[in-house]
């Protein structure tokens, strides 16, 4: 190689890295998933306790949909029984993903409310977990869903400490940390979530808030709607109709 | 170049060795390192794609009835309209790829129904709830009840079917003898399009009074004086009506 050739060599290496790099993520990602366009959406769910019956069925969808790890410790998603007593304790459980189980000990005399609570990440627009990242593997796409970059994180656990929510997990397997992510592979697609797919009673919606007509936009609507821990600032985007005050 | 001639001779070349050192380390950041491992926007895209294609094993319930219409038809009037078809087949979008060779499960025994329908107390009012303990035992539920139009063979006998947790706290207080239907006046059709046709609930404090004024009262029943007692309030906001003697 001579100098001119290796010279020529250089600024051809120098514009092709330009141009690819260039390119903006939407555009890039409109190239590789034909039609879909990140900015063109912002998800969000909602969730109406009083329809909730506990199945569970939202717990196995999930875990089967994303190779979530089997042992009962695992979830993406998961779902809470709350009993609130007459001597005004509370006690809180995650059901199994076969259904609550039907013998607690806790009999109705003794109950003054209890009900069922869906849980997931909330895809926080202001995400701490994203804050916390050292090394910026988890970060949120332009339609609002907070992403693991599972090549890029170094399993340090930061962000699982950092949530809120206790939504992450560090994977058995892959020792990265994995959370919910409204099962982005389906959303492309222009699929619902699993959870979401499978719920029998509706007690789960997902919608758009960028689209004219969604199931979302009815239930932010029709009801008085909560979010987990609303003094932390993290916005979520996970909406919960008929929240009872003990949750959290 | 003062200033460099009166630095030791050491100091010179190690300041050299840094410089080299420094210039090799930004030259392999701009040329060798792929411009994908760099930018934080394509290794986010990256990501996004890397997401966006992972399989999906739930085909959603659109895809479904392109080739089952029939059960499709049956489902949709019935009480399970609004579950998913995968709710009970479970994933199966390898199904809908290669139809003939991938059979879905079907829930052909009592545990997966007990899933939703066993009774629990923290299960919202309405929602039909069985002990699959008592009910029918044994048999599989698909012999009396359609799975995609469960309807039962004939309306349930009692409130319980779907209200079975107000049953049992009625159970254990006062008005343990008193029917469901002495307070809520009950169209036959509750019973099988409850959403649609509600019964009756107590609107005034009168209602209680047939039982519960001075004067009135049958013998045994503990009476009050309407005027006074709890006000202008409805008896119901301070007496909970399916829990008396608790709070
Ligand atoms: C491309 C057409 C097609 C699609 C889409 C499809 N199926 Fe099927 N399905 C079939 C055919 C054909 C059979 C009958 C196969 C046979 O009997 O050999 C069948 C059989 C079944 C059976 C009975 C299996 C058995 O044990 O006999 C179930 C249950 C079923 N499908 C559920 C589903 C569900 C749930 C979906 C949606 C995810 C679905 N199917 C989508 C074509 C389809
Ligand atoms: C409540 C759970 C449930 C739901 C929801 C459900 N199925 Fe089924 N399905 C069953 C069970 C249980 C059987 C087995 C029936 C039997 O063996 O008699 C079955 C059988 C079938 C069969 C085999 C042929 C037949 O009719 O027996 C097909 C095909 C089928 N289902 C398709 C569907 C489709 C399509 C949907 C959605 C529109 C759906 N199912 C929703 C529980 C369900
Ligand atoms: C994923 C949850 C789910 C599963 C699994 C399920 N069901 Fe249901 N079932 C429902 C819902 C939701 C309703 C509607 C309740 C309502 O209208 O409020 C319902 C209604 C019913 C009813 C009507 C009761 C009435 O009189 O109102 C019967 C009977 C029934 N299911 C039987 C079954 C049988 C049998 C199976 C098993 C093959 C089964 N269900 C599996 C969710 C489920
Ligand atoms: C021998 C037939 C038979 C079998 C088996 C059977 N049921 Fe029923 N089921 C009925 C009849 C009849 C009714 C309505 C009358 C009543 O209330 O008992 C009914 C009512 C129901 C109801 C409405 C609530 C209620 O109590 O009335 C549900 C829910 C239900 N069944 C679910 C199931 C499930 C789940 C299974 C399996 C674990 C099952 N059934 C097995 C005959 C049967
Ligand atoms: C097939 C299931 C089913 C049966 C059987 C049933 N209900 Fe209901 N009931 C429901 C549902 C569903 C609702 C609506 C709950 C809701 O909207 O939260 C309801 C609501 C009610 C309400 C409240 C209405 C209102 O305006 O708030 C009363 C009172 C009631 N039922 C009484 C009864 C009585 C009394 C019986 C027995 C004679 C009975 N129900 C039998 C399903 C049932
Ligand atoms: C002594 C009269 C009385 C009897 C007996 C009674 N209720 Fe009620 N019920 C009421 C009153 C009063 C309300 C209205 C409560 C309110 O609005 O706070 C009510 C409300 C309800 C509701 C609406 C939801 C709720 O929890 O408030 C349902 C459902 C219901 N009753 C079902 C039943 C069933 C089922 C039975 C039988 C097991 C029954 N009731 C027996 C007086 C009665
Ligand atoms: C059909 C008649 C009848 C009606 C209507 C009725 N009750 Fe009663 N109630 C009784 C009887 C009988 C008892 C006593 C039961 C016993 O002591 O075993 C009773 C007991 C009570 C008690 C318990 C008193 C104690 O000793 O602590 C209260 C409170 C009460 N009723 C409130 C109500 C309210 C509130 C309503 C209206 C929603 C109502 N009742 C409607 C018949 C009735
Ligand atoms: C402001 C709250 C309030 C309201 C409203 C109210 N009560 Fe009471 N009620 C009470 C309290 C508190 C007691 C217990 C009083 C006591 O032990 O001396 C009681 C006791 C009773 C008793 C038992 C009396 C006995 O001798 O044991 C009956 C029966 C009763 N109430 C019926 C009614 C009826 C009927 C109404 C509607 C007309 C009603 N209450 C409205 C608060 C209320």
């Amino acid at each position: 190689m001579d100098r001119r050739d290796f010279l020529r060599r250089l600024c051809l290496l120098i514009a092709s890295t330009g141009m690819t790099g260039g390119m903006s993520a939407a555009a890039w990602a409109r190239i590789i998933h034909k039609d879909y366009d990140a900015s063109r959406h912002y998800y969000g769910m909602g969730i109406d306790v009083d329809k909730c019956i506990g199945c569970g069925r939202c717990m196995q969808a999930c875990k089967t949909e994303n190779a979530v790890p089997a042992p009962p410790f695992y979830f993406r998603t998961w779902v809470e029984r709350y009993v609130i007593k007459t001597d005004r304790s509370v006690t809180v459980s995650t059901i199994s993903t076969e259904g609550v189980q039907p013998t607690d000990g806790i009999v109705e005399k003794d109950m003054v409310r209890s009900f069922f609570v869906p849980k997931l990440c909330n895809q926080c627009a202001h995400p701490p977990c994203v804050q916390v990242c050292p090394v910026g593997a988890t970060f949120t796409s332009d339609d609002g869903v907070v992403l693991v970059d599972t090549k890029r994180c170094i399993g340090c656990r930061y962000c699982i400490q950092a949530c809120p929510y206790g939504v992450r997990y560090l994977h058995p397997v892959t020792r990265v940390a994995d959370k919910c992510n409204f099962c982005y592979h389906r959303l492309v697609r222009g699929l619902l979530p699993a959870c979401v797919e499978v719920c029998p009673t509706q007690a789960r919606l997902f919608g758009d808030l960028k689209s004219v007509a969604s199931p979302l936009g009815r239930f932010v609507r029709m009801n008085k709607v909560h979010v987990l821990k609303p003094y932390l600032n993290t916005d979520p985007k996970v909406y919960y109709a008929n929240l009872d005050g003990e949750v959290n | 170049m003062k200033f460099l001639q009166k630095l030791p001779e050491q100091a010179l070349r190690i300041l050299v060795v840094f410089v080299i050192l420094a210039t090799g380390m930004l030259l392999v950041r701009q040329f060798v390192i792929p411009a994908d491992m760099k930018d934080m926007t394509l290794i986010q895209t990256a990501t996004m794609e890397r997401e966006a294609d992972k399989e999906a094993k739930y085909a959603g319930a659109a895809v479904c009835v392109q080739c089952h219409e029939k059960q499709q038809e049956i489902k949709r009037g019935g009480y399970h309209r609004d579950l998913s078809c995968e709710s009970c087949h479970d994933a199966a979008q390898k199904h809908a790829d290669s139809p003939t060779e991938v059979k879905p499960v079907s829930p052909r025994k009592r545990d997966y129904c007990v899933y939703c329908h066993s009774y629990n107390a923290s299960r919202p009012t309405g929602f039909p709830q069985i002990n699959p303990d008592t009910h029918n035992p044994r048999k599989p539920c698909i012999t009396c009840h359609n799975p995609h139009n469960p309807k039962p063979t004939q309306p349930p006998r009692s409130c319980a079917a779907c209200h079975a947790q107000i049953e049992r706290t009625k159970a254990a207080s006062y008005h343990a003898q008193l029917a469901c239907t002495v307070c809520h006046t009950t169209p036959e059709k509750h019973k099988t399009e409850p959403r649609t046709v509600t019964p009756t609930k107590p609107d005034k404090r009168e209602f209680c009074g047939k039982c519960h004024s001075e004067g009135k009262g049958a013998k045994g029943v503990p009476t009050v004086d309407m005027a006074t007692h709890g006000e202008k309030y409805v008896c119901w906001q301070c007496h909970y009506p399916h829990m008396l003697g608790g709070i």
